[in-house]
């Protein structure tokens, strides 16, 4: 008898919290496709999970996983100009929750995968740099670095 | 939560039931004597919850001893809340749903498999129950299988009494089990 909890119980707690990292990773969008995949990715693999200390994080790792993927994918084939517009279109539409952001998001957006993740993980998902580390697959350093570079480069360009 | 995130959750569900990684579905259901809550696996009912049980504690042990992967899938429940319904309102009498008995064993699920079958309207005694589940003398051991029927309702263990014609016990309140004796006894022709 293993005592991880009931899955509805990550959907009701986190669901938000993975949304709005992937709606900073990958945009508003695809954030919907990215959320399917991580969360049906999760559900396959959770009676399997050893771990259940940090949902959270285990969850933000693989929405970042799948954002990563995601780009990765969307890197090796051209936007369909019909996809482009209905991007713009999309943009263009109010957002349904109001971003005081003044389009830092969509700054965000246009890092570098590296210093994107260590952006979004950092403050779209509040994690410490430990966990951003775990995530990305690098030491604490380099992903403070990649956070260091990332602010950097925002700030420049908001100035 | 937000309604795109709702939207993505239902799109989720569907998407997970599709691939079948639907362990343990559940959904609530309101009765005339409050919230059900219903888990079903693959193989059938496996679970009701009655009004005055933690829900949170059923759903903790059901991903303890069936399977974590436990979601809320209210689509899923409607034959079994279809039934629930009408059985309430006295129009049906012998519930048509798959049960998977995962949740008891040996003596006990032989117990309850007797309860089973017991007609709509009629009463057996906690005696009746052990000696047709092979064990005369083991009625401490019958009342115990009733009172941990993991599918109350549907495996009516409401209709089992003591030899005496006391009400003896149920999960859901003594008031309850008279209610439901009630109600067949009235629709009972």
């Amino acid at each position: 008898m293993h005592g991880l909890p009931p899955f509805q119980t990550l959907l009701d707690r986190y669901a938000n919290d993975v949304m709005a990292t992937l709606r900073g990773a990958v945009g508003r969008v695809d954030a919907d496709d990215v959320f399917q995949e991580t969360f049906l990715a999760a559900l396959r693999a959770y009676p399997c999970l050893k771990d259940d200390r940090n949902l959270r994080g285990w969850l933000l790792t693989i929405a970042h996983r799948k954002a990563i993927d995601h780009h990765r994918a969307r890197g090796r084939r051209p936007l369909p100009v019909a996809e482009m517009e209905a991007v713009v279109e999309a943009r263009a539409v109010a957002p349904e929750i109001p971003t005081p952001d003044d389009g830092v998001w969509e700054k965000v957006a246009g890092l570098p995968p590296k210093q994107r993740a260590a952006v979004t993980l950092r403050f779209a998902s509040d994690l410490p740099h430990a966990e951003i580390a775990a995530a990305l697959g690098c030491s604490p350093a380099a992903a403070r670095r990649s956070l260091h570079e990332g602010l950097t480069k925002l700030r420049k360009e908001l100035s | 939560m937000t309604t795109t995130t709702e939207m993505a959750i239902e799109r989720f569900r569907a998407a997970a039931a599709a691939e079948g990684l639907l362990d343990v579905a559940y959904a609530s259901a309101d009765s005339p004597f409050g919230t059900l809550l219903l888990a079903q696996t693959p193989r059938g009912l496996v679970r009701v919850g009655l009004p005055n049980q933690d829900r949170e504690e059923l759903l903790e042990e059901l991903a303890a001893k069936l399977s974590p992967r436990v979601l809320e899938a209210p689509s899923q429940l409607d034959a079994a809340r279809r039934e629930l319904d009408r059985y309430f309102a006295g129009e049906l009498r012998e519930f048509d749903l798959p049960v998977d008995w995962a949740l008891s064993h040996g003596f006990r699920q032989q117990v309850l498999q007797g309860i089973a079958a017991i007609p709509y309207g009629e009463t057996r005694t906690y005696t009746e129950m052990a000696a047709g589940a092979g064990n005369p003398r083991a009625v401490r051991a019958a009342g115990s299988a009733c009172g941990s029927n993991p599918t109350p309702l549907v495996v009516p263990c409401h209709r089992v009494l003591r030899l005496s014609g006391g009400l003896g016990g149920y999960a859901g309140g003594l008031a309850m089990k008279e209610s439901l004796l009630e109600l067949e006894a009235e629709h009972h022709s």
